[in-house]
């Protein structure tokens, strides 16, 4: 389980909050998208490998939503940002826990 | 302290209160414990702790667990077991035991108190920190209490610090991301008839630590060799550990066969607790250090590349000879003996660093996989970093060459009788993963998760091919462990939360009269809803067919408190539901009400429900029962993440406001004498408006809002009063024969005027116009989802759609959820329609099906395919060997022309 910084309430368990997937994917104006674009927008959003900026919400807490970058390979988590704030930089590559670069092999 | 008593199998045996149990049955001589699960064959004790695969026994005391290895029971006075083979049994009673769960945030854990865990715990001590040390012995010291030796002085006294928590019987289960560890810690049974009643048997702990350093030592491991499964070939710490601390002295002389030092260590002990060591048999050429010269010493015979083939038994199936094999002359020999103590090498515990992705190394100096792992947040201690202590030789990696024949009986797996030829014949099959080859031949798939086997496969499939090594350990790599680490009861796991605790009820303010008034209960959700009400020898169908008539016809009552409320205030309020409903909210005059269907932004119906505008910048917002969080955190996060600049506060208020629907042609005259303030007329109070008024001083909103299609009266008031304007309504009602009426009347009453419930009527997949609802989507306002509308898979031909089935009367009512099939398709051998492949074809499915008395022939709503445009189709809808027929038709069944709702 998570060990997830609400930027209001501090460190909490994951199960106090729910996912949003990608970060910084703003609401289009739908009437200038192709079909394909809309589709686009609607169903795919990134999950890499590494570090991703993504939208959390503190569901049974503040109700906030808010991002953070996680690692989806060690679920490090990095910097925290409100939404409509700047997004900081992505960590750089991290150091896998066996001190090796990259991924679980 | 004073012995104790308990049964094994009917009969008495004795022990040392908090003892092994399995200490205790071989001194009482018992070497067969059980027999194995597939092939039958006698099985004793091997080891000392969770690994054992063998000696599994059913508690007949107490809570009646299961499959628990007799290593790690303690023994206590009242305590009664019975052997197993291999496959437990559940009691039939349900659990009585207590559970509970714990959470604790700490700066410092340590997993294991040997002592590389005490000595780490005091450096963390030293260091400032607090530390949580958690063992899952009964007490600390790990090998060394398998040595008999007290802790030093230094360790002993530091378990008194201030800044330490130290539990014992507590076995950490899992290592989750970001140093979270599930622990369980057995606090009861080990206390038998003595432990206090209200204990929690079994306490599960969450633990978030700072720094977690797992010191969680090392299982030894078997050899893999012919019969190498007979009571009376133990581990050779653990056969040293029962004979030198525990008292056993059943066993007159032994054989040792090793491949490392600690068989020599173990050899000695037996040689001093007075067994006749006929000889240590190692398969390495040559050994050094302080146990080997203290074995030789000792008078015992060493023989270096040597080791043991298979062995024999008596007619018992107890073993009573080994036969020895010189490795570099092949010659054997035999030899009696009745104890072979087998030394195979340490396995460091790795699995709880495993759990969150960390790949052991091997060593081939420790034959042995390690973690040696150091960051600020994690970091392993002794046998698991590779720190074995003394002055070993390096240990090899080790197994005889056996012939086919042999590798029958050669265990790899005992609890699961698999063997080398299993695994041969797997490798043979052409499989090379160990993964594979688990899953091929079910090692490691048994309680013991592989604690002793996983490593004999490593070692096995090195060998496969003619015995020389054609891969290294290193290349094919450890098994993967998943958390637990040991078994955890469910009962565990669920706590306190069982029964009516397993989850919240929620109850409206009227709960009580209902109960009082007979109501069966249906639970939506969390809610508890009058689902009919009964009188005395009414069935359900009764019940429903009364409260029907009486709602058409009469006057009835229902409690609608459990509808999803939401508050939404603020200037933008209106603009805001303009975007959020498919329809226009910000032009609805005050004093109104406006049914809305909402959709995500894929087009898909979402949720609906009545809205009513209180005031120029305030909505009250109603949602389905079951939907109110969901479409609360729906509003939250379009406001939150795509339109702050919006001036709009949604608050729930479900619970603060409780509503009463009146229904029926006689609603309007009885609800006239509890309401004198306001005028009641269809005239002055329209249809979809809302009115506040008072009832004895207290405030009360009426809106003339209908989920039945009658002229009905929703009055909305105060959660804390509703039970006093509820039992007046019933006072005055009386004469008009009110009549209260549950979710099943109210699922009639909605499905006879078409009106649909989001979630029941819909699967996800279903857009306004497939709900035949067009004329509430706005062609001028932009909203959530509407893009979507012109998608062309949302537009295509052959969608599902909602339409209406009408059954003839006396026909039987069609099961909610039943497949609706062209009319006539071919019948399959199930007497099913079907297809020219025998699949039925199937074009739809019923989503609410009833009886209705208006009608008095039952009908459903159903989703079909292209089914707008099939009115008057004749569809059937088989049910096992029979098909019922029914012909769609519009979705609203009674009054098309809303004439009854004024």
């Amino acid at each position: 389980m998570l060990y997830i910084p609400c930027p209001h309430c501090g460190l909490r368990n994951e199960n106090e909050f729910h996912y949003g997937a990608e970060a910084g994917v703003g609401y289009p104006d739908p009437n200038t998208l192709s079909d394909s674009e809309w589709a686009k927008y609607l169903h795919i959003r990134a999950n890499p490998k590494g570090w991703l900026a993504e939208r959390w919400v503190h569901f049974a807490g503040c109700g906030r939503w808010f991002n953070l970058w996680r690692n989806t390979v060690t679920h490090e988590i990095g910097p925290v940002y409100l939404p409509f704030t700047k997004q900081p930089k992505a960590p750089a590559p991290e150091t896998h826990r066996d001190g090796k670069e990259g991924s679980i092999q | 302290m004073s012995e104790i008593h308990f049964y094994f199998d009917d009969q008495l045996y004795k022990g040392q209160p908090g003892e092994p149990m399995a200490a205790a049955l071989l001194r009482g001589g018992l070497l067969s414990i059980t027999n194995s699960t597939y092939h039958g064959r006698p099985r004793g004790v091997i080891g000392l702790g969770v690994e054992e695969p063998n000696a599994l026994v059913q508690l007949v005391s107490g809570t009646k667990e299961s499959m628990r290895p007799a290593t790690v029971i303690e023994v206590a006075e009242g305590l009664t077991a019975r052997s197993l083979t291999g496959i437990g049994a559940l009691p039939e009673d349900a659990e009585e035991a207590r559970y509970d769960k714990t959470n604790r945030y700490v700066d410092t854990l340590v997993v294991g108190a040997g002592v590389a865990g005490l000595t780490a715990a005091a450096e963390e001590l030293r260091a400032g920190r607090e530390v949580l040390l958690i063992d899952d012995q009964p007490t600390p010291g790990g090998h060394l209490r398998h040595l008999g030796l007290e802790l030093p002085s230094a360790l002993g006294d530091m378990l008194s610090h201030k800044n330490l928590t130290y539990i014992s019987r507590c076995t950490a289960t899992g290592l989750y991301d970001q140093n979270y560890i599930v622990a369980i810690e057995r606090r009861s049974d080990h206390l038998g008839n003595a432990a206090p009643v209200n204990r929690a048997r079994i306490r599960v702990w969450h633990i978030r630590a700072e720094r977690v350093i797992l010191a969680s030592g090392a299982f030894q491991r078997p050899l893999i060799f012919a019969n190498n499964d007979r009571p009376g070939i133990m581990l050779s710490h653990a056969a040293a550990t029962y004979v030198a601390v525990h008292g056993v002295k059943i066993f007159k002389q032994a054989v040792v066969v090793t491949i490392d030092n600690q068989g020599y260590r173990d050899a000695l002990r037996l040689h001093n607790a007075g067994v006749n060591v006929l000889g240590i048999y190692d398969a390495r050429s040559t050994a050094s250090g302080a146990s080997v010269d203290a074995a030789k010493a000792a008078g015992i015979p060493i023989h270096f590349r040597a080791t043991v083939l298979d062995t024999s038994s008596n007619a018992e199936g107890i073993l009573n000879g080994v036969t020895i094999q010189d490795l570099d002359t092949k010659e054997i020999v035999q030899t009696a003996t009745d104890l072979l103590a087998v030394s195979g090498g340490w396995t460091p515990i790795v699995d709880l660093a495993t759990h969150i992705g960390i790949k052991p190394t091997w060593s081939g100096q420790h034959a042995a996989f390690l973690v040696n792992h150091t960051t600020d947040k994690l970091r392993t201690a002794g046998m698991l970093a590779g720190d074995f202590g003394g002055d070993d030789d390096p240990a090899v990696f080790f197994g005889p060459v056996l012939d086919a024949e042999q590798a029958r009986t050669a265990y790899i797996d005992l609890q699961r009788d698999s063997t080398l030829h299993d695994l041969r014949r797997g490798v043979g099959a052409g499989l090379h993963s160990i993964e594979h080859i688990k899953r091929y031949t079910t090692i490691g798939t048994a309680h013991d998760q592989g604690k002793t086997s996983g490593m004999l496969t490593i070692g096995a499939l090195c060998q496969v091919n003619n015995g020389e090594p054609a891969r290294s350990p290193a290349d094919i790599g450890t098994l993967t462990f998943r958390p637990p680490y040991v078994p955890i009861p469910f009962a565990a796991l669920a706590g306190r939360e069982r029964g009516e605790l397993s989850d919240p009820i929620r109850i409206t303010p009227l709960h009580q009269w209902h109960v009082e008034a007979g109501a069966v209960f249906e639970d939506v959700g969390q809610w508890k809803r009058p689902w009919y009400f009964p009188k005395p020898g009414e069935s359900m169908e009764d019940a429903v067919k009364r409260e029907c008539i009486a709602a058409r016809e009469g006057v009835a009552v229902m409690d609608a408190s459990t509808l999803g409320k939401i508050d939404i205030r603020g200037a933008d309020a209106g603009v805001f539901l303009d975007r959020i409903y498919t329809n226009m909210f910000s032009t609805l005059p005050e004093g109104q009400c406006r049914y809305g269907l909402m959709c995500k932004a894929d087009g898909i119906v979402f949720d609906d429900g009545v809205t009513t505008r209180l005031g120029k910048n305030h909505y009250l917002m109603t949602t389905t029962t079951g939907g109110a969080a969901r479409v609360l955190a729906w509003l939250e996060e379009w406001l939150q993440t795509e339109w702050p600049e919006l001036e709009v506060y949604c608050t729930s208020v479900t619970e603060h406001i409780s509503t009463i629907a009146l229904v029926g042609p006689k609603s309007r005259a009885l609800l006239g004498e509890l309401v004198k303030d306001i005028d009641l007329s269809a005239a002055a109070f329209p249809f979809m408006h809302s009115r506040e008024a008072t009832i004895d001083g207290i405030p009360v909103r009426i809106a003339r809002i209908s989920f039945s299609g009658e002229l009905a009266f929703e009055i909305n008031v105060n959660w804390g009063h509703a039970r006093y304007l509820w039992e007046k309504l019933w006072k005055l009602g009386r004469p008009y024969d009110l009549t209260a009426y549950g979710t099943e009347t109210m699922h009639v009453l909605r499905a006879e005027k078409g009106y649909v419930i989001i979630g029941q009527d819909t699967d996800g997949t279903q857009t306004p116009y497939d709900l035949n609802m067009g004329w509430i989507v706005s062609k001028k306002k932009e909203f959530i989802g509407k893009r979507s509308f012109q998608l062309p898979y949302l537009k295509a031909a052959g969608r599902q759609q909602l339409v209406g089935l009408i059954q003839q009367p006396g026909e039987e009512l069609i099961p909610e959820g039943a497949y609706i099939t062209v009319l006539n398709a071919t019948q399959d051998d199930q007497g099913a329609p079907a297809d020219r492949h025998g699949k039925t074809q199937h074009t739809g499915f019923v989503t609410s099906a009833y009886y209705s008395q208006t009608l008095g022939a039952p009908f459903a709503l159903a989703l079909v395919a292209d089914g707008l445009n099939r009115m008057g189709e004749v569809v059937s809808i088989p049910i096992g060997k029979k098909v019922l027929q029914a012909t769609i038709c519009d979705s609203v069944f009674i009054d098309k022309e809303n004439t009854k709702r004024d």
